[in-house]
């Protein structure tokens, strides 16, 4: 089968692989129909996420047709049903499954001695992602094998067309539980650094949720445009100071609840010095992250107010507020998505025509088309939000 | 490469056939064998500054070839890293303080003349390969024509009013609530809203 596959810093190719196989009696392979690329493979694509290896198929946004399923499976999947594969694997019987917390499910991560060593305690295993989150092969390739498939899978009524349906698997989801996570009222302020994808979702999940209004930050002005298009109050950053337009916004006290969707690489320019000293620190391997919207956030945010956290951290970051945050009594929620805590709901809003997250999608190519792709996301080129591939 | 990323594979994962084009272009490649060139010099300039000011005839002057190998080393990194363009360039700003210290060792009562025409003429030589290879990427990476205008695209299909609000009948779980009020709010007034583009 055809695969995009990582073989190191910005080296992503379209190879010739052997298909999956079933390995395990509660494994499924699904035949993709569409993938997507998502923020977070741009972490890997420049190798700031640790422990990748030459060989390993990208991609955790997928869906496509059940082709095979094993006998563990006990007819909670058939094959031909048509299934979105959320990207964080979990078994659903461990004691952080039945809490729902499936990212930090405690069985499927495959590398566990590795990940306990440099996590402190294994999370889940991811597709298309990082040795310390299992190593398994991702969804950007003609067929995917799915472990623990009883339970990692999310059911597409044939009322969703693909482009509907897909990123159920990740960035809606995202989008939501950031947005739930910061228990919105409908008096807050709910402030939003970064108009990609996830931003994207997570402005309409305020929006749906009842904010008294959303404010989006970002300074490409086609995500800006997508962003007021979703009800939000946009903010440049390279055009004004956040911190100011925030508390002018909201009579000086500032944005009850941050949502940060950028993560690990803030855009780094001379209208935000620190990414500038970031940056240079990243590149001698002195720190792997670049925090700036955490410093902002923690700088600007009302006291005792929430601080969500959707977007990817990898290691270490520098020079962080701690004693703002202690002071102002802030909460930081944080972490990879539980998906499937979050689908069914999800897919009764799609259903109902709440939300229609095919918005978001600017590209459609070929899966061989993939490597000059994640170029092209990658550098905004042609004003680029959101490529979907088509196996 | 691909037999060493295959005996790396989990049993019964897919392993390398056959490779593909690569994201990674010609420019790029160049880029980084300019990168680990400006490390090699960098390098050689910090650590063995003798000889290179030796072999110019530009004896005394081994602390400006030592900060020269500094600069390098930060080009290097810089070149090898996803800011390349800007490494590149610093590169071509290096080269130009190296081809005026070159000059400076042309004159007629060095024996070593000949060493340093050699060198100035690879470093004219490299200035020319940095500045094509930076202007190639300049190219490549280049946001080219207007930004679209999304305004268009709100995702919500009954339209931006009709969904404020809308999902206020979800239960949130107790595990992600903010600490309740211990009076309730008074209510604040309504904002204006942007109208949807």
């Amino acid at each position: 089968m055809k695969a995009l596959v990582w073989h190191g810093k910005e080296d992503i190719r379209c190879d010739s692989v052997t298909d999956p196989e079933i390995q395990d009696s509660r494994d499924a392979i699904v035949k993709i129909t569409s993938c997507a690329i998502c923020g977070s493979d741009l972490h890997l694509f420049h190798n700031f996420i640790p422990a990748m290896m030459p060989g390993d198929i990208v991609g955790h946004e997928m869906m496509g047709e059940v082709v095979e399923v094993g006998r563990g499976v006990n007819g909670k999947l058939r094959v031909g049903e048509r299934v979105v594969v959320p990207f964080t694997i979990f078994c659903g019987e461990c004691e952080q499954c039945r809490r729902g917390n499936y990212s930090v499910c405690e069985t499927t991560n495959r590398n566990k001695a590795m990940a306990d060593k440099v996590f402190g305690h294994a999370t889940a295993g991811l597709f298309g992602y990082t040795h310390l989150t299992g190593g398994y092969p991702g969804g950007q390739a003609q067929y995917l094998r799915v472990p623990y498939a009883d339970t990692t899978h999310i059911k597409v009524p044939d009322s969703l067309s693909d482009e509907q349906a897909l990123f159920l698997g990740d960035i809606l989801p995202t989008g939501w539980q950031a947005a739930v996570q910061c228990d919105i009222q409908p008096t807050d302020t709910v402030a939003i650094w970064g108009c990609g994808p996830v931003g994207q979702m997570a402005i309409r999940s305020a929006v749906l949720l009842g904010a008294r209004q959303v404010v989006a930050i970002d300074c490409l002005p086609e995500r800006l445009s997508m962003a007021r298009a979703g009800g939000a109050i946009t903010i440049d950053f390279e055009e004004e100071s956040v911190v100011e337009r925030l508390n002018e916004l909201t009579g000086g006290k500032g944005p009850d609840k941050c949502i940060d969707a950028i993560g690990m690489e803030s855009h780094v320019g001379l209208s935000q010095p620190d990414t500038i000293y970031d940056r240079a620190k990243q590149m001698m391997m002195l720190e792997s992250d670049r925090p700036h919207v955490l410093r902002e956030m923690i700088y600007v945010c009302r006291p005792a107010g929430v601080i969500s956290i959707p977007g990817v951290y990898s290691g270490l970051v520098d020079k962080i507020p701690m004693g703002v945050a202690m002071n102002k009594g802030l909460t930081f929620r944080m972490g990879q998505t539980h998906v499937n805590r979050w689908t069914d709901d999800l897919v009764r809003r799609i259903e109902e025509g709440q939300i229609d997250p095919s918005f978001v999608i600017t590209h459609t190519a070929r899966l061989e088309d993939g490597p000059e792709m994640y170029n092209v996301f990658r550098d905004k080129r042609d004003s680029c939000v959101k490529v979907v591939l088509k196996p | 490469m691909t037999y060493l990323a295959n005996m790396s594979r989990n049993e019964g994962d897919p392993r390398i056939l056959s490779t593909g084009p690569s994201s990674l272009g010609s420019q790029d490649r160049m880029a980084r064998g300019l990168g680990w060139f400006s490390l090699g010099l960098g390098l050689a300039e910090l650590l063995a500054p003798h000889s290179i000011t030796r072999a110019l005839g530009m004896e005394g002057r081994e602390d400006l070839v030592r900060a020269y190998g500094a600069r390098e080393i930060a080009a290097g990194v810089m070149s090898l890293s996803v800011d390349r363009e800007l490494g590149l360039w610093s590169r071509v700003a290096g080269d130009g303080l190296d081809v005026a210290t070159l000059m400076g060792a042309m004159r007629e009562d060095n024996p070593k003349r000949g060493n340093a025409a050699a060198a100035l003429a690879l470093v004219l030589g490299v200035t020319l390969l940095d500045a094509a290879t930076a202007a190639s990427l300049r190219g490549k990476t280049r946001r080219s024509g207007r930004p679209r205008d999304y305004g268009n695209r709100s995702g919500y299909p009954k339209g931006l009013s009709a969904s404020r609000g809308a999902a206020r009948d979800l239960v949130k779980p107790d595990d992600m609530r903010a600490a309740p009020a211990v009076t309730p709010p008074p209510s604040r007034p309504e904002p204006a809203h942007p109208r949807p583009m």
